[in-house]
């Protein structure tokens, strides 16, 4: 097992050293800095100092090993818009993210996985059919569509629910969460129904598939001729082995959300990082740009790592492969 | 005499065992069909250019369905802030939409059965680079891979076409590469080896027709993805240039008169849109149901 956790240590290294120097070198033609920070009243002489004074008079090689150093002591650069530490901007804004990710993922495991079993199970019924045509329609609803319609719905039309920002914040812990308030929980739902309509949809799809490949297998069909109940098949042999994939599948899924809060977090002006990545885009921030795409490379990186070994846990035949 | 090429069952076959029985996955593919045949022929069927932009009078802006343009023609749909047509806009978009979907499939699928093939004939260090870059894009989700690449490469028709390519190639090579190897224990590929058929004729005449049936099945998914895809990254105006508007950057623009009541503008892209995808998710969910053995068995039972 240590062998095999060195060995995926190793690669995932590996793996997030060539994703820095890609997007390092990739991003490194974009937008000149010097032409970013300097205004008319600038010389030859000034501009020339400048690039001095930020380092890109150096062979492009020596920058990235500057800025990669700089990156282990925790600095990422300093952005051109904001005029700050890029860690800062981004950190301040992480929490913003992972609030309504986890509410979404929340939402869409709770009523994903139950309605996937229940028309795995009853396959042929009208109410299971009923089920995987609205999904199928979910799933195929790009996600700013769907953020468009709840918005006409749930703020023009009914004006229940705010369409736009975070609200009211609260402190906790030091960091300013919005579920902490009634407010801020308003704020906070039209954006995590967005990103939780999809999930509920590939929850839904997944555990109906698993469940009816679990159905047909031998053992349950054995539970069955023992007599078993119903409610305790359901409950001890399938939803058992329908976890694990799920459970597996489900830390790969955090990632994923925090890649698709780019859409959801830009049109309802939820200041998070995927908000951030995109205005930077626009501005051409380079260093925040740069920033958070290794930081999520990294992330992403160290998520691939865990569900790797989970797997191997869970699997011995894994483990134990050449 | 081995017979080494196996023979897919004629094309009207299949096409017919895949969709008797299920009405849902024939309309999908009739709407399909007739969304294809409005995209081609946009210009000859759209009451205008939206392109052109001497065609277009600022007075007519803004107006909502069914009303009369400067020109006394009526425009069903109504128009934009510019006076675009929206039965014209949203008929060019589609063109556009499928357009760019159309080439990234096509491309993205042939680069990855190709590196798929490769991989798997090759093996050695060929193999293990390629599979190495399949590991490193299916890691990735492929919208933040897609904003990636339009942040350095900037915006444009072409670059979202190569942006949309990178997203699709992946999951086609380490398909094509396992049936592929599957494939190469068969006996006719021993057969074909002794008779001294050199290595990329094998690779193209017996391996390619017995292997990319996977990939063919997912192909229709991989549409659909590079239409959302599309319509997600113009939405966000990294997409397509203003100029040519996609079905996602015409929401885009209409998306800022919604509030004002104004919703002809980013209703009508919409409901194409989703029908567009949801079109093609059911006919490939059929074809996916179809070529599901294990599926296909339990049905059986």
């Amino acid at each position: 097992m240590i062998k095999y956790i060195l060995k995926r240590l190793w690669h995932s290294g590996i793996l997030a050293i060539v994703m820095s120097l890609i997007v390092f070198f990739g991003l490194y033609v974009v937008g000149d800095p010097v032409e970013m920070l300097s205004d008319d009243e600038f010389t030859e002489q000034d501009k020339i100092e400048l690039a001095i004074e930020l380092g890109l008079d150096k062979p492009l090689y020596e920058q990235y090993f500057t800025y990669t150093g700089g990156m282990l002591q925790g600095d990422f650069g300093t952005s051109f818009v904001y005029n700050r530490p890029v860690l800062d901007l981004i950190m301040e804004r992480l929490p913003a993210t992972l609030e309504i990710s986890l509410l979404a993922m929340v939402i869409g495991l709770g009523i994903g996985i139950p309605l996937g079993i229940f028309s795995g199970i009853k396959n042929n019924s009208r109410a299971s059919k009923i089920i995987s045509f609205f999904t199928t329609v979910g799933y195929s609803t790009p996600n700013f569509w769907q953020a468009i319609i709840l918005i006409m719905v749930f703020a023009v039309f009914l004006q229940w629910l705010p369409a736009s920002g975070r609200g009211l914040t609260n402190s906790m812990f030091g960091i300013e969460w919005a579920w902490l308030s009634l407010n801020g929980l308003q704020h906070m739902a039209l954006p995590a129904i967005n990103l939780a309509i999809y999930k509920i949809c590939m929850q839904q799809r997944l555990a109906k598939s698993g469940t009816q490949e679990i159905l047909y297998q031998e053992y349950m069909t054995f539970a069955r001729a023992k007599g078993i109940t119903r409610n305790r098949i359901i409950r001890r042999h399938l939803l058992r082995n329908i976890l694990i994939p799920i459970v597996t599948i489900t830390g790969l899924e955090v990632g994923g959300l925090i890649a698709f809060s780019t859409v959801t977090e830009t049109i309802f002006s939820w200041p998070g990082i995927g908000k951030l990545l995109l205005d930077s885009i626009h501005m051409i921030d380079r260093p925040v740009v740069v920033a958070y795409l290794i930081l999520i490379t990294l992330m992403f990186v160290f998520i691939n790592f865990v569900v790797d070994v989970m797997y191997a846990f869970l699997d011995p035949r894994i483990r134990h492969q050449k | 005499m081995i017979d080494y090429k196996k023979k897919l069952a004629p094309l009207s076959l299949q096409t017919k065992s895949i969709f008797s029985g299920h009405p849902i996955a024939i309309a999908g593919l009739i709407g399909f069909v007739m969304f294809v045949l409005i995209a081609l022929l946009a210009p000859w069927i759209a009451p205008q250019n939206p392109y052109d932009l001497m065609v277009l009078d600022i007075m007519d802006g803004l107006l909502p369905p069914l009303s009369k343009l400067g020109n006394g023609t009526t425009s069903w749909l109504g128009t934009d802030a510019v006076g675009r047509d929206i039965l014209s806009a949203v008929m060019y978009g589609l063109r556009l939409s499928l357009f760019v979907a159309f080439i990234a499939t096509t491309v993205g699928s042939l680069i990855g059965v190709f590196l798929g093939l490769l991989a798997a004939v090759k093996g050695g260090w060929v193999e293990s680079v390629i599979m190495r870059a399949v590991d490193l894009k299916v890691s990735f989700p492929g919208i933040l891979l897609a904003l990636m690449m339009l942040a350095i490469f900037g915006t444009g028709v072409d670059k979202i076409i190569y942006a949309l390519i990178i997203g699709v190639w992946a999951s086609k090579a380490r398909l094509t590469r396992s049936s592929a190897l599957s494939e190469m224990q068969k006996e006719y590929i021993d057969a074909a080896r002794i008779s001294a058929i050199p290595n990329w004729r094998i690779m193209l005449k017996f391996l390619l027709p017995n292997s990319i049936a996977p990939v063919l099945v997912m192909i229709p998914m991989s549409l659909s993805g590079c239409i959302g895809a599309e319509a997600t990254l113009s939405f966000l105006g990294v997409g397509v240039p203003i100029t040519e508007p996609s079905l996602g950057l015409l929401i885009a623009n209409g998306n800022d008169y919604l509030l004002s009541g104004k919703w002809w503008i980013s209703i009508f892209p919409g409901v194409v849109l989703v029908s567009l995808v949801l079109c093609i998710n059911v006919v490939a969910d059929r074809i996916r149901e179809h070529n599901n053995p294990f599926l296909k068995s339990m049905n059986m039972q």
